[in-house]
């Protein structure tokens, strides 16, 4: 399995989702430059977290622009898996790969802190290794994580079950007080229709091992590395 | 010499007489203009400097000492930490959120100069009380977390104290600590004649010009007009100048890295060419890339644009070098080169600018002969005359929910602290650490200094700083290596706050050199009072630096398990002046400090080491501000686990609020598993440190029988006032 983790000006998750991939998983690593117009003979491309090109204008709204987004768009088309995080999820609504927007925290400030993630869906081939409706431990760390749509996206979404992680307490009750930043239906992470990418605000590459307070993460990277193959092939 | 003008690049009728002297004529408008920044206090240390001598910079694992960008040790494993602490203070009085902002870019190129790739961040702050001083709180906050997640480098730790006296002038201090491969480790000489002088980075506008020199004086009512002296930070920008630095340790085409900061490219240059003997630099102006029109040669030469970077590139390799920035979309030009005469010569195309020697710049400034006179010593305190303790809960309750000692994950949650996935301490505790990958080595790193004690007796007051920052270190379980220091006075002018100056850095040098920690870099930032008055307790603010060999090993402060047994390490004493139950309870910031003994101290600290990489406990927790219950009760709230503990009687003549609130150093709370109890007993008195048995970890109440009994749930509602 062949991870590509995209590097825009800015992004600096690069680096922590390319050691979990290559040290943790023990899986084939590429670094893709934002510049590059290929990618790599990539199985999987992951769009970090960050500020790409400093998110001055509004967040993720200049990097759609990058060449290597060209690639990613068509590499999505073919069914490829991308998986955005944090900034990476700003950057796939943005380039129009997901629905919906990535608006200003309703606190009004940036949030690092671990949060409750309720698992909705585990056919896919990003959460498969996660039980029905399991709880993940994971932390978030962003000024811009509250999910927005259309009422008719939103019901879309929920209709065909495109919400994949929902913001929930420690026993997976979906509640007000278990939403860290005002996403609409606590939405922390959503698929396309067709199920090969991913956009989430929390950080798995954070809690891939122990001593960085958990593991959940990791469940989410090995579903990629051991199920994706299977998804290509169909 | 036109006294305003004089005035205007802060310089002195005798300091104007020196330099006549020294070149021999009268400076033109652009050198005096240099000079004044260089020899301003910021710059030249010259109320400093002689003091600062006395401070110990060398130890076994010292590879980069004062003088540098950064100082550095060894960690092990051929490794390197780097890192130093400054001050942003004035720019965040007058603009809290681009003051604190570019305090933190700042701080972040000196590692980078170093080679290092920056991997921490930490903050030491002090404000005045809330609400009043919020605008200061709020801005300063959020420039912090602007800079530091927009950069990607974790914000890890520091601490935050509110007193009336930082109401006009708020301290921000912050401190970067980066990893270098200790043969790669970069210095900032400007070795080889000939070879070129490159800025990258930013372009250069006018912003921030004089900013030195505001810096070293009193603020006033015209220091609001100051604002333009208050640089704007762009992080974005910064993140690519690091990034394309780190690139450049793959060539050997780069001779030397500096930071533009303060006094921007004459201050680099200079700075530069200063450690080298005999040697000069030539700049032309009029290659320098400009923000603006119409900039002078004065302009460019005073500047501060943020995130620029001098790099000295071997003659003939400049191609290679720009195209490694280049990639990153950053503008590098050559603007001048390495001379051997020993001059700093400005020219701007054909024309003569100024030609200036580069000692008479780094070293020429009269060093300045203060005197210090101790002031009338600070009220005295009758702990006989203290009333009785009437309700220790609810004092417990009161005092957790004090600004100095409220939780602060309101704070830190809006820094992001795990970027770069080596955080294995988050923030809440006592130092942060963080792995260094590939490796089992963990950093632990701090930031202290409780200014009352300062106030009150500033030599004891610092030297319980030096020790406190060392306790936080070794509860991790890790080893204090060495320090750097931000000395944070108000006007040293007057010979009270000289004698303070002196008093704190002889009672730093006396701490460091017992418990071996070195400083290797600092900061002084004088002049902390407005119109003369409300000066700033003193506060060197004192960050720490410690290594564990095996982070699997590392302690926590919160309670771990349930039946664990709960310990006092150390003896407690009347030791109720300076403390933050004085203030709370009683309205006083009175009596003398604590009484520190280093050689208990290094007992203390040794025991818990030793029994740390034994595995003998389950945590560790420095008791500091507030006394063994608040620390007590932190454990608890960490953990979620409440503690059961008999009453407490202790021994007269020891009183109940001493035992409780005082503020006795060289201790800590531990938790340890009942199985460990005999080694751990024995280990105390092998170390021959007094070893108490508080309780037992468990339930959901902190309570000592019949003497206070309260929910967690209520302690944390008090402690996180703060949340919101």
């Amino acid at each position: 399995m062949k991870f590509g983790v995209v590097v825009f000006p800015g992004t600096w998750s690069d680096r922590d989702c390319g050691w979990v991939v290559d040290q943790v998983l023990g899986q084939e690593l590429v670094y893709l430059w934002h510049k590059d117009t290929d990618l790599k003979g990539c199985d999987c491309v992951i769009l970090p977290g960050g500020f790409a090109y400093g998110d001055y204008l509004r967040t993720g709204a200049i990097a759609r622009f990058a060449p290597v987004m060209e690639q990613v768009g068509e590499f999505a088309d073919r069914g490829g898996l991308v998986w955005g995080i944090c900034n990476g999820f700003q950057v796939l609504c943005e380039a129009g790969l997901l629905p919906g927007a990535l608006i200003r925290n309703s606190s009004l400030q940036f949030r690092c802190e671990w949060t409750n993630l309720l698992v909705e869906r585990t056919d896919l081939p990003f959460t498969s290794r996660c039980e029905e409706r399991e709880v993940l431990r994971m932390p978030i760390a962003h000024g811009e994580g509250s999910y927005f749509a259309d009422p008719a996206t939103l019901s879309r979404l929920e209709q065909r079950g495109q919400v994949v992680l929902r913001y929930c307490d420690a026993d997976g009750r979906v509640t007000p007080a278990s939403n860290p930043n005002g996403s609409l239906h606590n939405i922390a992470g959503i698929v396309n229709a067709r199920g090969n990418v991913l956009g989430m605000m929390p950080h798995p590459e954070r809690c891939s091992e122990a001593e960085l307070g958990g593991t959940d993460g990791l469940k989410l990277f090995r579903s990629v590395a051991e199920g994706a193959l299977k998804v290509l092939v169909s | 010499m036109d006294e305003r003008r004089l005035r205007e690049v802060a310089l002195t009728p005798d300091e104007y007489r020196a330099i006549v002297e020294q070149l021999k004529r009268a400076p033109n408008e652009v050198e005096l203009g240099m000079l004044g920044v260089l020899w301003s206090e910021h710059c030249s240390y010259k109320s400093s400097k002689a003091l600062l001598r006395r401070l110990p910079t060398t130890g076994p694992g010292v590879v980069q000492g004062p003088g540098e960008n950064a100082g550095a040790v060894e960690v092990g494993e051929g490794w390197s930490v780097v890192f130093k602490v400054e001050s942003h203070n004035h720019p965040s009085a007058i603009e809290p959120y681009q003051g604190a902002a570019t305090g933190v870019g700042g701080i972040i190129r000196d590692v980078i100069a170093m080679g290092a790739r920056p991997i921490a961040l930490l903050d030491s702050l002090r404000f005045g009380p809330l609400p009043a001083s919020s605008h200061h709180f709020e801005g300063v906050v959020a420039g912090i977390g602007g800079y530091g997640n927009c950069i990607g480098i974790p914000t890890v730790g520091g601490e935050v104290y509110f007193e009336e006296c930082y109401a006009n002038n708020p301290l921000v201090n912050a401190m970067c600590v980066g990893l270098v491969r200790t043969e790669e480790l970069m210095r900032a000489r400007a070795e080889g004649t000939g070879n070129s002088i490159l800025l990258v980075g930013a372009d250069t506008g006018r912003d921030g010009i004089h900013g030195a020199s505001f810096a070293s004086l009193e603020l006033d009512e015209s220091s609001s007009e100051r604002r333009p002296a208050v640089q704007v930070g762009n992080p974005f920008l910064e993140k690519c100048l690091l990034e394309a630095c780190m690139d450049l340790a793959h060539t050997d085409a780069v001779v030397a890295i500096q930071d533009l900061g303060a006094a921007g490219l004459t201050s680099a240059v200079a700075e530069c060419a200063g450690r080298v003997e005999g040697a000069g630099a030539r700049i032309d102006v009029s290659l320098v890339p400009r923000r603006e029109r119409g900039m002078t040669p004065y302009d460019v030469m005073l500047s501060e644009s943020q995130e620029r970077m001098l790099v000295v590139v071997r003659r003939g390799r400049e191609r290679e070098v720009e195209t490694i920035f280049h990639a990153w979309d950053l503008t590098s030009a050559v603007i001048g080169e390495v001379t051997d005469d020993g001059q700093l010569t400005v020219v701007d195309g054909r024309d003569h600018v100024a030609r200036v020697p580069v000692k008479l710049l780094t070293d020429g400034a009269p060093m300045r002969r203060l005197m210090g006179f101790p002031p009338e010593p600070p009220y005295g305190l009758q702990v006989d005359a203290l009333p009785p303790l009437v309700d220790a809960g609810a004092t417990l309750l009161r005092m957790l929910a004090s600004p100095n000692l409220a939780s602060r994950r309101g704070i830190f949650r809006r820094y992001d602290h795990m970027v770069g996935d080596s955080t294995v301490i988050t923030p809440g505790g006592d130092a942060a650490m963080l792995r260094v990958k590939g490796t089992r080595l963990g950093i632990a790193v701090t930031t202290d200094c409780n200014a009352r004690y300062v106030h009150l007796d500033p030599h004891l007051g610092a030297q319980l700083a030096v020790a406190e920052a060392a306790r936080n270190i070794v509860a991790t379980g890790a080893r204090p290596l060495a320090v750097t220091d931000c000395l944070n006075f108000a006007n040293p002018d007057r010979p009270e706050v000289y004698w303070e100056l002196e008093e704190a850095i002889a009672g730093l040098a006396y701490a460091c050199r017992a418990l071996d920690v070195p400083i290797v870099s600092g900061n002084v930032s004088l002049y902390n009072d407005s119109n003369g008055e409300s000066a700033i307790y003193p506060t060197p603010v004192v960050g720490m630096v410690g290594v564990i060999d095996d982070y699997q090993r590392r302690l926590g402060a919160a309670l771990r398990a349930e039946g664990d047994f709960v310990l006092l390490i150390g003896s407690s004493h009347n030791d109720l002046g300076g403390s933050e139950y004085l203030k709370v309870e009683h309205g006083h910031v009175a009596g003398r400090p604590p009484a520190l003994d280093l050689t208990r101290e290094k007992a203390v600290n040794r025991l818990i080491l030793s029994a740390a990489q034994s595995g003998y406990l389950h945590s560790a927790h420095d008791c500091a501000d507030g006394g063994m219950l608040i620390a007590l009760a932190e454990c608890c709230l960490l953990g979620g686990i409440g503690v059961r503990c008999p009453a407490i009687r202790p021994e007269p003549p020891l009183r109940l609020d001493a035992a409780f609130f005082g503020e006795s150093p060289s201790r800590y709370i531990v938790s340890v598993p009942s199985r460990a109890m005999p080694e751990m007993q024995s280990l105390a008195r092998r170390h021959n440190v007094e070893l108490s048995m508080l309780g037992l970890a468990g339930g959901g109440f902190v309570e000592f029988e019949g003497q206070l009994k309260v929910s967690l749930a209520e302690l944390r509602a008090a402690w996180e006032v703060m949340v919101t």
